[in-house]
């Protein structure tokens, strides 16, 4: 049995944690405030595998498979539901474009189908069918509940021994050679040190300051924290709008209903480059301006109180793909994940989490795609498909 | 107050057994206690409900309710509607 420490409890840090301790290993997890208080409490809920490449498409079919299991591994309620996805084309260029992407994700066993807008309408009741030609369907695609989903993983992790400490953050690392060989931490006040055999850096957007402490070029993986926003409408009967509704050629505006409390959740790709890690103060702009792109697709929305808004980070790669894999020896990364790592998260868990217990998994995880030292090398991958 | 039928949340109907639940089962951040249960999440924004879930937080942790922060208010602080923030609403 080695020691691992993983950096960051976000949704990756902890459900990597889960895994670790299931094949054996004695966990130590640092988070540095409060459990999902990065992104992770932040995000949209949503789970997709309609993606436009093949890596992508491949692990999050795995994914779902993974998440369509997780309530009855983990014992406890994460609200994972099928909702689907739809992606709305506003013109024939898109409608092929569309066509193109089913193709290639039915390839991979994903079910999407290009659907007429009368299907739309009664898959989104609410939906404005006019500006749209046709839709993208999968209806395997959905959302869970974050809040739940982590506290499952962390509850059965501590189970297994996971020694999951909130409020201590990691403060510099110990470096031999090739390998880290200790972890200093800050918990009430004092710094204190712990050996370790292994380190994985799971700070999504703060990657590159722990990536600075192992030694390493603070910018080896390029990750920048980008400022993103949701709106939230008071809650509204159930099943208006409970999949995932996006006209992508309208700056990614979606919306979708909270799977929890039914309030409609409304984001956009109105975008701010945050002005420091601490920055998640929202703006007036993105308010105005989602709510414009979200009353065009469901007019009824104008009526719903807005009762909420909040911000968060889109850790952004150059090539919006996560970094996943080995940068020293013993230390590790899953980071940069853009705005899709809670729907990947029970599959780079365990592949990242085998990787380190075993050197290899039989996650279908394709580790040069994800290659974090593909950015030193000036090979950036197509970019993936990220809305929002 | 450790009746289990007192209601603490009335937006979001969470009981003060259910807060002491959770607190018992080692989650102590008031930030996880407002996520897991919605407790202060609904459209009042906790204005009712944070106050009593500290008073139970303070007492069950030997904590004083002054040294636990109030939870992050969410904007806007009163419910609008969608169409008068988005403008073109006559309202
Ligand atoms: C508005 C918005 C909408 C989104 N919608 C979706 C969606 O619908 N679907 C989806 O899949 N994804 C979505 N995302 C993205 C998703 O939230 C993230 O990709 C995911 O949560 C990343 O998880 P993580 O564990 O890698 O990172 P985080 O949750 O950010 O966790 C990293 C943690 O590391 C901690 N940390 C940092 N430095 C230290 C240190 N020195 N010591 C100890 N701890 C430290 C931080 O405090 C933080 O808690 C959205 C994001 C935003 C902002
Ligand atoms: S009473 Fe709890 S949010 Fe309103």
């Amino acid at each position: 049995m080695s020691k691992v420490a993983i950096i960051g409890g976000g949704i990756v840090g902890v459900a990597t944690a889960y895994e670790l301790a299931k094949l054996g290993e004695d966990v130590v997890l640092f988070e540095k405030s409060y459990f999902g208080s990065g992104s992770t409490f932040r995000c949209a809920t949503g789970i997709r595998a309609q993606f436009t490449d093949e890596a992508n498409i491949r692990l999050m079919k795995y994914s779902i498979e993974r998440w369509e299991k997780l309530e009855e591994e983990l014992g406890f309620d994460i609200n994972f539901r099928q909702t689907g996805y739809l992606f709305l084309a506003t013109s024939e260029e898109e409608v092929e474009a569309f066509k193109a992407n089913i193709k290639l994700q039915n390839r991979f066993g994903v079910p999407t189908r290009l659907i007429d807008m009368d299907e739309a309408k009664e898959i989104v009741l609410i939906l404005n069918t006019e500006p749209f030609l046709a839709g993208a369907w999968n209806p395997k695609d959905g959302k869970a509940n974050p809040f739940k989903t982590l506290f499952a993983y962390l509850f059965r992790a501590k189970e297994m021994g996971v020694d999951a400490r909130e409020q201590v953050e990691v403060v510099g690392l110990e470096r031999e050679g090739d390998e880290i060989t200790a972890v200093k931490f800050r918990s009430r006040g004092k710094v204190e040190r712990v050996k370790v055999d292994a380190v994985l850096n799971a700070t999504n957007a703060w990657a590159p300051v722990i990536n600075e402490m192992a030694g390493l070029k603070r910018d080896i993986v390029p990750i920048k924290a980008c400022k993103h926003q949701l709106v939230k409408t008071e809650p509204l009967e159930r099943g208006q709008a409970e999949p995932l509704v996006c006209p992508p050629s309208w700056n990614d505006a979606y919306i979708i209903q909270d799977g929890e409390d039914g309030g409609i959740i409304c984001g956009a790709g109105i975008e701010h480059e945050a002005k420091s890690l601490d920055d998640v103060e929202p703006t007036y702009d993105f308010l105005r301006g989602v709510l414009r792109y979200a009353l065009m697709i469901a007019p009824p929305l104008r009526y719903a109180h807005v009762i909420r808004q909040w911000a968060g980070f889109y850790a952004k790669t150059p090539d919006s793909n996560p970094a996943i894999g080995k940068l020293l020896e013993n230390f590790y990364i899953a980071a940069g994940f853009s705005g899709h790592g809670f729907m990947m998260a029970p599959a780079v868990a365990r592949a990242i989490a085998e990787l380190i217990a075993k050197g290899r998994s039989k996650v279908p995880l394709d580790w040069d795609w994800y290659d974090p030292y593909r950015f030193e090398r000036g090979e950036l991958r197509t970019s993936a498909f990220q809305i929002g | 107050m450790s009746d289990g039928m007192v209601i603490v949340c009335r937006c979001n109907d969470v009981t003060a057994e259910e807060i002491e639940e959770l607190i018992d089962s080692g989650v102590t951040d008031i930030e996880e206690i407002k996520r897991l249960l919605r407790v202060g999440m609904g459209p009042c924004q906790g204005r009712t409900c944070m106050p009593i879930v500290i008073s139970i937080l303070a007492r069950k942790t030997g904590r004083k309710p002054e040294d636990i922060p109030l939870p992050r208010a969410r904007v806007p602080v009163r419910p609008v509607r969608a169409g008068v923030l988005a403008g073109g609403d006559d309202e």
